[in-house]
C-alpha cells in the first residue's frame, strides 16, 4: 500500500498534450471507473480530437466550457496511486491568462512536470512556467518532452530540447532536471519503456515519480508554529492550535514569542490521539504552556534564531487581479495566519519570461512577475520564501472584492522602525488641536464634477473661520498646479495624485487643522487610501451627491460641454465611472437644499462629533 | 487502531489545518452533515481539530424525509454520543406539496435538496458552510477550491474562482457572499475508508453488505427501505447481499451486490471495484455537466 504523499504539478504549453498525458496516467494507474471510461468514449465521439479514439484529455477538462473549447481554464487536482506512492496531480492551466492558476498550483508542489511539444521545442510560456516553478521553489523538474512519435522518435529532437532547457536552467537557480521523452497518446514511456525509443535508457515517467526524492525538508532548523487558534474551552485549558511549519518540539522546550519576544516552556503538545512527547513539521498539535503569555491568532512561536519582524517587505510579487498593481495601493496582507494592511510603496522590475532578466517598470499587469517593496500596517514575523514557504509566502487581497490578487514570496526583510526611529515628538497633534479647541479631521468631499464640491466646502470653512475654528482648504485642482504637477491622468499617476494628497492631509491634521479636501476621488479604493493615512474618527467621507444630469445642466467650468464636443474624454460619471461612496459618514443631496443650508447640516454633523465644540 | 499510513497522516493534517482556518475566519460557520462516510470523517476530523473543546461550530441537516432510516438513527446516536448541537431543515414548501421523488424526478432534487439547503443557509445567516465533498467524485469538483466562494443567492462562478496558495485560506466575503468550505478536497473514496478503518471509526451499517429486500430498475438495485415505497405492477422485493457505496435518499440511491461485511472487505473490494461512487447516484446522470449546473445552482 501507498506510503507517502508526493504532490506533483503538471504543466506545459497550449496543445502540448498536458490533458492526454494526465489522462493516460490515470488510465494507466486504474484510476478511471468503467462507467468514467463509458462515459469518456461517448463524449470523446462528440467533442474528441483524437480521430476513432479515445480523448483523455476530455477526462480531465472538468468544466463544460473547457470541453466545448478544448482548453483547460482552471488547475484541477488529480488523485491515483500505485503500490509505492499516493499523488496528488495539480493539472494547471497552459494559456498565458491562467497564469495565476498555475503559480496556484505550483505553491503547494514538490515536484512539476514540465510538458514540450517535441515539435515546437521551448516556447515562451515554457519558460514561462520553468520561472514560476522555480520561483515557487520547487526544486525538481521532469522534462516531457511529448509526442515524439511526430518527430519519429529521433534521438537528436530530445537531445536538442533538453541541452537548450539545461541552458535556461542555469539562470533559474539550481533546479535539478530530469528529461524522458514521451507519446502521451500512445503511452510510450508514461507507465513503462518505450519499443520505439531504444535510445532512452532512462525511467519511465510513473517510475521516475515514485522513485523521486523531493529535496527533504530539514529538521535540523529552529521551531516555528503560526498561532492559528486559540482553543479555551473553558477556564482550565488554554491551547494554542497551530501547524507546525519547521522544527521539532518537545515538552519543556522554550518557545518564544517572535511578536512580543516573551517565552514561556511547552507544558504539553497535545492531540486527540494522545499527547505527543515530540512533534514535527506539518503536523497539526495544540500547545499547551507553563504559564499564561500573551499570544493570540497571527503570532509565531518559534526557537531561537527568531525570525524577522518585519514592517517593511521586499517580495517578488505574482499579479493575479485586471486591475493593474500601482505604487500606493493598499491591500490587505496574509502570511501566516497573520492579516495586516500593506501599502506597496515600490515596484522596480518585472520579470521578462524571455530572456529571464529584470525590466524596470512602475506597474504589474495581470499575470506579471515584478520585485515589489511593501510597508506593513503592523509588523509581521516572516522568513525569506527560500527558506520558508509558510512564512515566506503571502497573498494580497483587495480590500473591496475581497479577492486574492496577488501572490508574493519574500525576498528580504527590513524593520524600519528598528533603524529608522519615528521622532517621538514632545508636541503632537493633540495639544496642538487642545490649542486650537477642536479636534483634528479630514472632511473629504467626494462627488462628480460640477457637484458643488468646492461652494460647499467654502461655506463650511467661512463658517469654521468665523467661529475662530483653523482650517486649510486642498482643492483637486489647485493642488495639480502645484505639488502634483508633475502628474498626469494616467492610473498610476492617479494613485500617486491620491496618496500625496493624503500625505499631506495627514500633516495637516498633525498640525491640528480641520482639513477641507474637494476632490472628485471616483475610486472606493482610492478614497479608502486617503481614509487610512489618519485615525478612524479623524476622517469624514462627504458625498455630494448631484444626479450628472444637474451637473450638465449647471457645468460652471464648461467642461460637460466640452466632453460633448469630444474634446475631453474619460470624464468622471460620463464615459468614466463613478463609485458613490457606500456609507459615507456625510451624505448631500443637492437637490434637496441650499448650499447654505448643507454647509449648515456639516457643520452640525461636526458638533455632534465633537470636533468642534 | 491500525497504523496510518503516511499519505493519510498528511491528508488529516491538512484537513484539521482548514478546519480550524474556519473557526479562525468564521463569524456563523456551520457543518453540512450528511450522515454518509465522508461526513462520519468530517467530524472525526473536526473533534480532533478542536481536541479538548467540541467542535465551535453545530451541525445542520437537510432532511428530505426519504432517508434511510438507519441514517437517521445513526445521526441521532452520533449527536448523542458527541454532544453536538443538530440543526435540521426541510423545505417546508415542498412538505406541503409532497413532493416527493416518485412522482417528481429532478424536481424533488431542487426542491427537497438544493432550495432546502439555499433556505437554511439563508436563514441561519450562516456565513461558512463546511462539506465532506471530495475532488475525485466528480469532474467539475476536481476544479473546486478548498475556500470556495458563492455569490449572492448561493451561486458559483467557476470562472471567476479566487486562487488559492500554500496554506492560505482567503476568507474575506464582499457583501451577499457566502463560503463553502471542502477540507476533504483531497481525499479520494479509498483513503476515506482506509482512514475509518485506521481510526475505528462507526459508520452507517447500510454501508456493510447485508441480505436487503430490493428491486431492480434500470440495471440499478434499488432497497425497499419503507411503506413508502412504490412498486411497478409485477414487481415484488427480493433479498439480495448488497452495500451502499454511497447514501442518500432511498429511492435514489442504488446499492451494488457485495459481500463485505467488514471495514477491511470494504477496503478491500475498493481496490478492485470498476465501478465509480457516483454511478449510484441516479441525480447525477440527468444530463452533460449535470453536477457543475446544479453546483452553480447553488447544490452542495
Amino acid at each position: 500500500m501507498a506510503d507517502s504523499l508526493l504532490r506533483v504539478l503538471a504543466c506545459g504549453s497550449v496543445d502540448d498534450g498536458k490533458s492526454t498525458l494526465i489522462g493516460r496516467l490515470l488510465f494507466e494507474c486504474g484510476s478511471i471507473p468503467d462507467d468514467v471510461m463509458l462515459g469518456l468514449e461517448r463524449d470523446s465521439r462528440r467533442f474528441g480530437t483524437v480521430e476513432g479514439g479515445i480523448d483523455y484529455a476530455l477526462l480531465v477538462d472538468g468544466l463544460a466550457a473547457e470541453r466545448e473549447q478544448g482548453v483547460t481554464i482552471d488547475v484541477a487536482y488529480r488523485f491515483f496511486e500505485t503500490d509505492r506512492r499516493r499523488f496528488i496531480l495539480a493539472d494547471s492551466p497552459g494559456h498565458q491568462q491562467y497564469t495565476r492558476n498555475m503559480a496556484t498550483g505550483a505553491s503547494n508542489c514538490d515536484v512539476a512536470i514540465l510538458l514540450v511539444d517535441a515539435r515546437k521545442g521551448l516556447l515562451a510560456q515554457t519558460r514561462r512556467h520553468a520561472a514560476i516553478v522555480s520561483l515557487l521553489g520547487i526544486r525538481d523538474v521532469i522534462l516531457a518532452v511529448n509526442k515524439m512519435d511526430l518527430v519519429g522518435f529521433d534521438q537528436a529532437v530530445f537531445n536538442d530540447i533538453v541541452n537548450e532547457f539545461d541552458a535556461l536552467r542555469d539562470r533559474l537557480g539550481g533546479i535539478a532536471v530530469t528529461a524522458i521523452p514521451v507519446c502521451a497518446r500512445d503511452g510510450d514511456n508514461v507507465t513503462r519503456a518505450s519499443a520505439k525509443m531504444p535510445w532512452y535508457q532512462g525511467m519511465s515517467l510513473l517510475l521516475a515519480l515514485e522513485t523521486m526524492r523531493p529535496t527533504p525538508r530539514r529538521v535540523d532548523v529552529p521551531f516555528r508554529m503560526p498561532v492559528q487558534y486559540v482553543n479555551r474551552p473553558d477556564h482550565e485549558f488554554r491551547g494554542y492550535a497551530g501547524t507546525i511549519e519547521a522544527g521539532v518540539l518537545r515538552p519543556g522546550d522554550t518557545v518564544i514569542n517572535a511578536t512580543s519576544g516573551v517565552e514561556a516552556k511547552v507544558a504539553r503538545i497535545v492531540t486527540m490521539d494522545g499527547d505527543l512527547a515530540e512533534a514535527g513539521h506539518d503536523l497539526p498539535v495544540t500547545l499547551v504552556l507553563d504559564r499564561e503569555i500573551d499570544a493570540s491568532r497571527g503570532d509565531v512561536f518559534a526557537a531561537a534564531p527568531l525570525p524577522a519582524l518585519a514592517d517593511q517587505i521586499g517580495a517578488w510579487v505574482v499579479w493575479m487581479d485586471e486591475t493593474p498593481l500601482f505604487r500606493g495601493r493598499a491591500y490587505q496582507l496574509m502570511l501566516g495566519t497573520k492579516v495586516v494592511s500593506a501599502t506597496i510603496t515600490d515596484i522596480s522590475t518585472r520579470l521578462d519570461i524571455d530572456s529571464l532578466t529584470e525590466i524596470p517598470v512602475r506597474e504589474l499587469h495581470l499575470n506579471e512577475i515584478g520585485r515589489v517593496t511593501l510597508s506593513l500596517s503592523h509588523p509581521v514575523a516572516c522568513e525569506p520564501y527560500t527558506e520558508s514557504r509558510g512564512l515566506g509566502g503571502f497573498i494580497l487581497i483587495d480590500r473591496l472584492t475581497r479577492n486574492t490578487v496577488g501572490a508574493g514570496m519574500v525576498t528580504a526583510t527590513r524593520a524600519s522602525r528598528a533603524d529608522i526611529h519615528w521622532h517621538k515628538l514632545d508636541v503632537d497633534k493633540h495639544a496642538r488641536a487642545l490649542l486650537n479647541g477642536q479636534k483634528p479631521a479630514v472632511l473629504w468631499f467626494t462627488g462628480l464634477s460640477g457637484a458643488g464640491k468646492s461652494t460647499i466646502a467654502n461655506l463650511v470653512e467661512k463658517q469654521l473661520l468665523a467661529m475662530g475654528r483653523h482650517t486649510m482648504t486642498l482643492d483637486g485642482d489647485n493642488v495639480r498646479h502645484g505639488l502634483n504637477r508633475d502628474l498626469g491622468f494616467s492610473e498610476a499617476d492617479r494613485v500617486e495624485n491620491i496618496r500625496r494628497i493624503a500625505e499631506v492631509s495627514k500633516l495637516f491634521v498633525e498640525a491640528g487643522l480641520i482639513v477641507l479636501v474637494s476632490f472628485i476621488s471616483p475610486y472606493r479604493n482610492e478614497r479608502m487610501l486617503a481614509r487610512d493615512r489618519v485615525e478612524q474618527d479623524e476622517f469624514l467621507e462627504i458625498f455630494v451627491d448631484t444626479p450628472v444630469d444637474e451637473c450638465r445642466r449647471r457645468d460652471p467650468k464648461g467642461l460637460y460641454q466640452k466632453v460633448d464636443a469630444g474634446q475631453i474624454r474619460n470624464f468622471t460619471g460620463v464615459d468614466a465611472p463613478y463609485e458613490a461612496p457606500e456609507s459615507p459618514e456625510i451624505h448631500l443631496p443637492t437637490l434637496e437644499g441650499t448650499p447654505e443650508a448643507l454647509a449648515a447640516r456639516v457643520i452640525d454633523e461636526l458638533r455632534e462629533r465633537g470636533i468642534i465644540a | 487502531m491500525t497504523a496510518r499510513p503516511a499519505h493519510l497522516k498528511a491528508l488529516e493534517a491538512e484537513s484539521i489545518h482548514i478546519l480550524r482556518e474556519v473557526a479562525a475566519q468564521a463569524i456563523r460557520p456551520i457543518l453540512l452533515y450528511s450522515i454518509g462516510k465522508d461526513s462520519s470523517v468530517l467530524l472525526h476530523l473536526a473533534r480532533k481539530a478542536f481536541y479538548p473543546a467540541k467542535p465551535p461550530f453545530p451541525l445542520l441537516h437537510i432532511d428530505t424525509t426519504w432517508k434511510f432510516r438507519d441514517m437517521i438513527s445513526f445521526r441521532d446516536e452520533t449527536v448523542q454520543r458527541y454532544g453536538f448541537e443538530l440543526r435540521r431543515h426541510t423545505n417546508p414548501e415542498g412538505l406541503r406539496q409532497n413532493i416527493n421523488p416518485f412522482d417528481h424526478g429532478s424536481v424533488y432534487t431542487q426542491v427537497m435538496k438544493t432550495d432546502a439547503l439555499k433556505q437554511a443557509l439563508t436563514e441561519g445567516k450562516y456565513d461558512f458552510a463546511i462539506g465532506g465533498a471530495r475532488r475525485d467524485e466528480e469532474r467539475s469538483r476536481a476544479k473546486e477550491r478548498i475556500f470556495s466562494v458563492r455569490g449572492p443567492g448561493h451561486t458559483w462562478e467557476p470562472k471567476r474562482q479566487r486562487p488559492e496558495l500554500w496554506k492560505l485560506y482567503n476568507g474575506s466575503l464582499a457583501p451577499g457572499e457566502t463560503l463553502r468550505i471542502f477540507p476533504l478536497s483531497n481525499w479520494t473514496e479509498l483513503d476515506v475508508w482506509s482512514y475509518i478503518l485506521a481510526e475505528g471509526m462507526d459508520v452507517v451499517p447500510l454501508y456493510f453488505a447485508a441480505p436487503r429486500p430490493t428491486v431492480t430498475r434500470d440495471g440499478q438495485i434499488i432497497v425497499v427501505d419503507d411503506e413508502r415505497m412504490r412498486f411497478l405492477p409485477d414487481e415484488t422485493p427480493e433479498y439480495r447481499m448488497v452495500r451502499f457505496r454511497s447514501l442518500g435518499c432511498y429511492p435514489l440511491s442504488a446499492a451494488v451486490e457485495s459481500n463485505a461485511t467488514t471495514l477491511e472487505d470494504i477496503v478491500a473490494e475498493m481496490r478492485e471495484t470498476k465501478m465509480s461512487e457516483r454511478a449510484g447516484r441516479l441525480i447525477d446522470q440527468d444530463q452533460d455537466a449535470s453536477m457543475e449546473k446544479k453546483k452553480r445552482e447553488g447544490y452542495f
